[in-house]
C-alpha cells in the first residue's frame, strides 16, 4: 500500500519519492546506486522523526484521521484471535459503526468492542463515518452486559468524529443511548480497558470510554468536541481549529499531564499507519499490562477503585461560603 | 459644566431625564405569543405566559423558591468554585468569561443545590442556572451535583435534578466531558440504596448533560415546550441537509417517541413530585 502523506509530511514525500524513482532506475542502471538509496532512506527516517518529534496538536489531530490509520478490526485482526462478531442491538438494527463481539486476547476469552470506520468512499458511507447511532450504543451495552455474565474482561476502542447527529438518531434516543452506557459501565463487574486509537469525538467516544485503565495512542487525540466544531462556536470561524486545537488540550501528551488519561501508547515513528504490526504488538503488550494489573482485584473492589476514578475528575477550588 | 452651558439660559437648560419614568422590567413580552403582560402577573404566575401557557426560562433560586417548602433549607455545594485548569482563551480569556458571568447572576458556577422539601418530604435539589455560560457543565458543575448526590445518601433522600443547559462547557476541554461520566457514575449509589432520582428537562437540555444523567432518571419528566436532544437543530440540519420536522426535539416530539415519561406543567410541578416520590417510597400521599 502506498503510503499517503500529510501537508506537513510534504519534504518526507518528496524524499521518498525520489528513493522511488532511484529503485526504479536501480534494475537497468550500470552503476551502483544502492548505497544513495540506503542513504536517503535513513535520511527519510531521520526527517521523519524529526518532523513527528514537534507535531502541533493539530497536525497530531490529521494523523489521528489519517486515512491509513488502523481501525479496531485491524487491531482485532492483529491482536485477537477467534473473533465472533455479534450483530445487532437486538431490537433496532445493526449499525455498522460500532463492532464488537467475542474474541482471545492470549488465549483468554473476552468481549471487544470498537468505533469503525471505512477506508474508501463505499465503505465510509457504510459505516457511517465511524458515527453511531443509538443502535451502536445499545450493540455495546448488550456486549458489555454479556461480558458481565460469563465474567469476560471488556476491551473498547474509540475512533469516531462524534455520535450522529441525525434525526432518526434523535428520534430513538442518542442522548439516552449514551447516558445509559455511562451508567451502566460505571457499575460494570468486570475489568475495562479503553484505548482511544484515533478519533476520541466528545460524548459519543465517552459512550464506550469509561473503564479501568483509558489509555490513548500516541498520535491519538480525546477532546469534548473537535477543533472545528470549538473554533466555530467561540472564534465564528472553523478556520481556527488549530487555536482551538492547540488551547483546548486534545493531544495524548497534554492530557496525560493533566491526569486524564493512564497512559500513552506509543506509535512506530510517522505514526500508527506506517507499521500495523508494530503498532499491534505495542498495544498488546499495554493490553497485557492493564489486564494483569486488575487481576488480584475482586469484582467489588474494581467497581470502588473505578468509581473513585470518576469522582476525582475535575478541576476547582473550595472557597468559604460568603 | 462648560462654559457655552454656563452661557446658556437656564429656560433651556437640558433638563435630566425624569425619575418618575416607567421602571425597567414593569412589563413583558411572552416571547411565544407576543402578548404584553405586567411583570408581576408573570412571576406569580412561575414564568408561565398566563395567554398561550408558554414555559419562560426562569432562573436556578426562582426555580427553588417555586419548589421547596419556605423552611429548613440550605445550599450545598456553594464552596466549590471554578478554576482554568487550562489557561483557556478563544477571543475572551475563560477567567474573564467567568467573572463576567458572575457579575451578570451572582452566581459563581452554573448549578445551584439546595437540600430542603417538597411538602414537608425531604429531598435535594440540584438545578442548572442557564443564565451563567448557558448552563454549561465543567468541573464545579459536576462536583456540586456528585456533592448533592451524597447528600442524599446521607440524609436518604431523593435527588432531583432540574436542567436547563446547552451541554458540556468547551473552555474547560477534556475535564468537562469527564464530568458525564461522573455526575452519571455517582447516580448509580442512590440506585443502590433505592433513593429516587427524578430529572426535570427544561428549556433548553442539550449535549453533554442530555447524553449523561438526563435520560437515566427513574422518572424522566418535561416541562411544555421545552428544546431537548443531544445534537443542536442547527447542526443536525447542516449534517442530514434536510428541513427539520415541525416540534422536533421539543418535549410533545420526545414523549411522543417515548423519550420521556411524562410533559409537567410547571404550576402543577410541585404536587406531581410530592405525589411521585410518595409513591416510589411507598409513603402515603402527601397532605398539604
Amino acid at each position: 500500500m502506498k503510503t499517503t502523506f500529510l501537508d506537513f509530511e510534504q519534504p518526507i514525500a518528496e524524499l521518498e519519492a525520489k528513493i522511488e524513482e532511484l529503485r526504479f532506475v536501480q534494475d537497468d542502471s550500470a552503476v551502483d546506486i544502492s548505497e544513495e538509496i540506503v542513504r536517503l532512506e535513513s535520511k527519510s527516517q531521520t526527517l521523519t522523526k524529526d518532523i513527528y518529534a514537534k507535531l502541533s496538536p493539530w497536525q497530531i489531530a490529521q494523523v489521528a484521521r489519517h486515512p491509513q490509520r488502523p481501525y479496531t478490526l485491524d487491531y482485532i485482526q492483529h491482536i485477537f484471535t477467534d473473533f465472533e462478531e455479534l450483530h445487532g442491538d437486538r431490537s433496532f438494527a445493526d449499525d455498522k459503526a460500532i463492532v464488537g463481539g467475542l474474541a482471545r486476547f492470549n488465549g483468554q476469552s473476552c468481549v471487544v468492542i470498537g468505533h469503525q470506520k471505512g477506508r474508501d468512499t463505499k465503505e465510509k458511507i457504510h459505516r457511517n463515518f465511524g458515527m453511531p447511532r443509538p443502535e451502536g450504543y445499545r450493540k455495546a451495552l448488550k456486549l458489555m452486559r454479556l461480558a458481565e455474565k460469563f465474567g469476560l474482561p471488556v476491551f473498547t476502542f474509540v475512533d469516531t468524529p462524534g455520535a450522529y447527529p441525525g434525526i432518526g438518531a434523535e428520534e430513538r434516543g442518542q442522548s439516552e443511548a449514551i447516558g445509559r452506557n455511562l451508567y451502566v459501565m460505571a457499575e460494570l463487574k468486570v475489568p475495562i480497558v479503553c484505548t482511544i486509537i484515533g478519533e476520541g469525538g466528545s460524548g459519543g467516544a465517552l459512550a464506550i470510554a469509561v473503564g479501568d485503565q483509558v489509555q490513548m495512542l500516541q498520535y491519538s487525540t480525546y477532546s469534548v468536541i473537535s477543533p472545528e466544531g470549538c473554533a466555530s462556536i467561540l472564534w465564528k470561524s472553523a478556520e481556527k481549529a488549530p487555536e482551538a486545537a492547540e488551547t483546548m488540550g486534545i493531544t495524548a501528551a497534554r492530557l496525560k499531564s493533566l491526569g486524564l488519561i493512564d497512559k500513552i501508547v506509543n506509535e512506530p515513528v510517522g505514526g500508527a499507519h506506517r507499521d500495523y504490526r508494530a503498532m499491534s504488538q505495542s498495544l498488546r503488550r499495554a493490553l497485557s499490562d492493564a489486564l494483569r494489573s486488575f487481576a488480584d482485584l475482586t469484582p467489588s473492589q474494581l467497581v470502588d477503585r473505578r468509581f473513585d476514578r470518576l469522582m476525582a475528575y475535575g478541576k476547582f477550588k473550595e472557597a468559604a461560603v460568603r | 459644566m462648560s462654559w457655552l452651558k454656563k452661557l446658556l439660559p437656564p429656560k433651556i437648560k437640558r433638563e435630566a431625564p425624569s425619575k418618575k419614568s416607567i421602571p425597567e422590567g414593569l412589563w413583558s413580552k411572552c416571547v411565544s405569543c407576543e402578548a404584553v403582560l405586567y411583570r408581576s402577573d408573570l412571576d406569580s404566575n412561575l414564568g408561565v405566559c398566563p395567554k398561550c401557557g408558554h414555559h419562560q426560562r426562569i432562573r436556578a433560586r426562582a426555580r427553588m423558591d417555586m419548589l421547596l417548602d419556605p423552611e429548613g433549607r440550605f445550599e450545598v455545594g456553594a464552596e466549590v468554585v471554578p478554576v482554568d485548569p487550562l489557561k483557556f482563551k478563544d477571543s475572551r480569556r475563560y477567567p474573564d468569561r467567568l467573572s463576567a458571568a458572575a457579575d451578570d447572576t451572582s452566581e459563581a458556577d452554573a448549578m445551584v443545590v439546595m437540600q430542603g422539601a417538597i411538602k414537608t418530604l425531604p429531598v435535594v435539589i440540584a438545578c442548572f442556572e442557564f443564565d451563567f455560560l448557558g448552563g454549561s457543565m465543567g468541573s464545579v458543575v459536576g462536583e456540586r451535583f456528585v456533592r448533592g448526590v451524597r447528600q442524599a445518601l446521607e440524609h436518604n433522600c431523593p435527588f432531583i435534578c432540574i436542567t436547563a443547559t446547552g451541554g458540556a462547557r468547551m473552555q474547560e476541554g477534556l475535564f468537562s466531558l469527564m464530568q458525564m461520566a461522573k455526575t452519571t457514575a455517582a447516580i448509580t449509589r442512590l440506585g443502590r440504596q433505592r433513593l429516587p432520582f427524578i430529572t426535570l428537562l427544561t428549556d433548553p437540555t442539550m449535549g453533554g448533560v442530555s447524553a449523561s444523567f438526563a435520560f437515566v432518571g427513574d422518572v424522566v419528566i418535561a416541562e411544555p415546550g421545552a428544546l431537548i436532544g443531544f445534537a443542536g437543530p442547527r447542526v443536525i440540519e447542516q449534517t442530514v441537509r434536510e428541513t427539520l420536522p415541525e416540534g422536533f426535539q421539543r418535549s410533545e416530539f420526545l414523549l411522543e417517541k417515548g423519550a420521556v415519561d411524562m410533559i409537567v406543567d410547571r404550576r402543577q410541578l410541585r404536587d406531581k413530585l410530592a405525589d411521585i416520590i410518595t409513591l416510589l417510597t411507598r409513603q402515603p400521599a402527601a397532605s398539604l
